[in-house]
């Protein structure tokens, strides 16, 4: 218990996707304009990578190791979660329209999330089995929602103060998105 | 490498690809969700600028509207009475006539017509003349601001600054309305597109302020009101506007104008 603790935290905050992995930014910079958005994509992104790091790893387990093709993994998880994200897409369509609606284009577009990948990668990185694996899948798409959030929360802030011309737009985000990182970097001292 | 290690990762992805093929297209039509296909015809009718003139949040949200009959099959004001024929004929039902509108820009004065009580320097947005003294850096305080906030935000590059205010330019405009939200003044009225004598001023400012302060601003004198025999104009607050619903371009208070501000 204290051992899938300690990966949960570590991999949500000590070693947070975004901000010390540099992992899934394109959405971290394109979908951090607005609170609401921003909140949608972190719950569509937790709902993925959780459910996608249950899958890869049940196929590395079971079909890949086995085989012995694990060279293959990269290409295999791809295939699955890109196959995972047209699932929950038709699922959602389906059974609550009005998430789906409220989602929009974010769904779609986990499937170019380098996160989603990142996280079923480093599972198998690090060996962890089943649980572990989706503990860690859960706790770093938390960090990502998280970061995510306040990086909205500070871009609608940023949005009306009086910015150089230079840095106006995607500079100022990026150095508030390096700030945020340093802030994160305190995280490590948790170790 | 080998052959069959070739042949066994060949095996192990597609084979993979093949699964979950299967499996997606098993659920594609086991989680088919009907769409009504006028909707589809609609959304083609409409224009597609996505421009948020109806109300809705873009032509696919309204094309869903029209086709649950929650908004009337001439709804989009950008694509009017062609579009609207369209899209009656694929719900089933009549076009009624509607009228062309136009946006119109109620300010006249033009750097000639007015003049600066300072210069301006900062950023030239019309929203960020709240923070400047008066409001304005132009004498008349209720004028056209001329930074283009409505040029930005028209999609049509139907509003241009021409010598310091605004002007639509009526063959582009779509009457989609959202120069009307973007003027922080509140000078941009939507006129039928035949109408042919407006009102170019927006100040309620007293006679002897606006005569200071421009040459074509409307005093409020009430000659117009008091020419005109159909009752379309009305004086309030010391400017004039005219009903265009019940004017009938007669033109007279064009004449009776001692400061020329109706066009």
């Amino acid at each position: 218990m204290q051992e899938l603790l300690m990966i949960g935290i570590g991999a949500a905050f000590i070693n947070n996707v975004v901000l010390s992995q540099f992992l899934g930014l394109c959405p971290f910079l394109g979908v951090s304009k607005k609170m609401e958005t921003a909140a949608g994509m972190g719950g569509a992104v937790i709902f993925v990578i959780t459910i996608s790091s249950f899958i890869t790893g049940l196929i590395y387990q079971y079909l890949l190791e086995p085989m012995n093709v694990t060279y293959l993994q990269t290409i295999v998880f791809i295939l699955v979660i890109a196959a995972l994200v047209q699932f929950v897409e038709m699922f959602l369509k389906k059974v609550s329209p009005g998430l789906y609606k409220a989602l929009g284009v974010y769904l779609p577009l986990i499937t170019t999330n380098c996160a989603v990948l990142g996280v079923a990668l480093l599972n198998v990185q690090n060996s962890y089995n089943l649980l572990e694996g989706v503990v860690n899948g859960f706790a770093t798409a938390f960090g990502f929602t998280v970061s995510i959030i306040l990086m909205a929360g500070i871009r609608e802030k940023t949005e009306h103060n009086d910015v150089l011309p230079a840095f106006r737009g995607s500079p100022i985000v990026l150095l508030t998105a390096c700030l945020m990182a340093i802030a994160f970097f305190g995280f490590s001292g948790l170790k | 490498m080998s052959i069959t290690g070739i042949f066994l990762a060949t095996v192990i992805v597609g084979g993979t690809g093949l699964l979950l093929g299967l499996f997606l297209g098993f659920f594609g039509k086991k989680f088919y969700v009907e769409v009504d296909e006028r909707v589809e015809q609609i959304q083609e009718a409409l224009p597609g600028n996505n421009c948020g003139g109806c109300g809705y949040a873009g032509c696919s949200a309204l094309a869903e509207a029209i086709g649950k009959g929650e908004a009337p099959i001439d709804a989009c004001p950008v694509g009017g009475a062609a579009t609207a024929a369209i899209v009656g004929k694929i719900m089933g039902k009549e076009a009624g006539v509607s009228k062309r509108m136009t946006a119109f820009v109620k300010c006249a004065g033009s750097c000639e017509k007015t003049s600066v009580e300072y210069e301006y320097y900062g950023i030239q947005d019309c929203a960020m003349m709240n923070f400047v003294p008066g409001q304005s850096s132009k004498k008349c305080k209720d004028g056209c601001l001329g930074y283009g906030s409505c040029v930005q935000a028209c999609l049509f590059d139907a509003i241009h600054i021409q010598n310091g205010i605004a002007v639509v330019d009526r063959e582009k405009c779509k009457a989609c309305g959202k120069c009307i939200a973007a003027c922080p003044k509140h000078l941009i009225e939507m006129i039928p597109y035949d109408a042919k004598h407006m009102v170019a001023c927006s100040s309620k400012a007293k006679g002897k302020q606006v005569m200071a302060s421009c040459e074509t601003g409307c005093i409020g004198c009430k000659k117009c009101e008091k020419v005109c025999e159909k009752g379309a104009v009305t004086v309030k607050d010391n400017l004039a506007w005219i009903d265009q619903e019940k004017c009938v371009n007669c033109g007279a208070c064009k004449e009776a104008c001692p400061r020329k501000v109706i066009l």
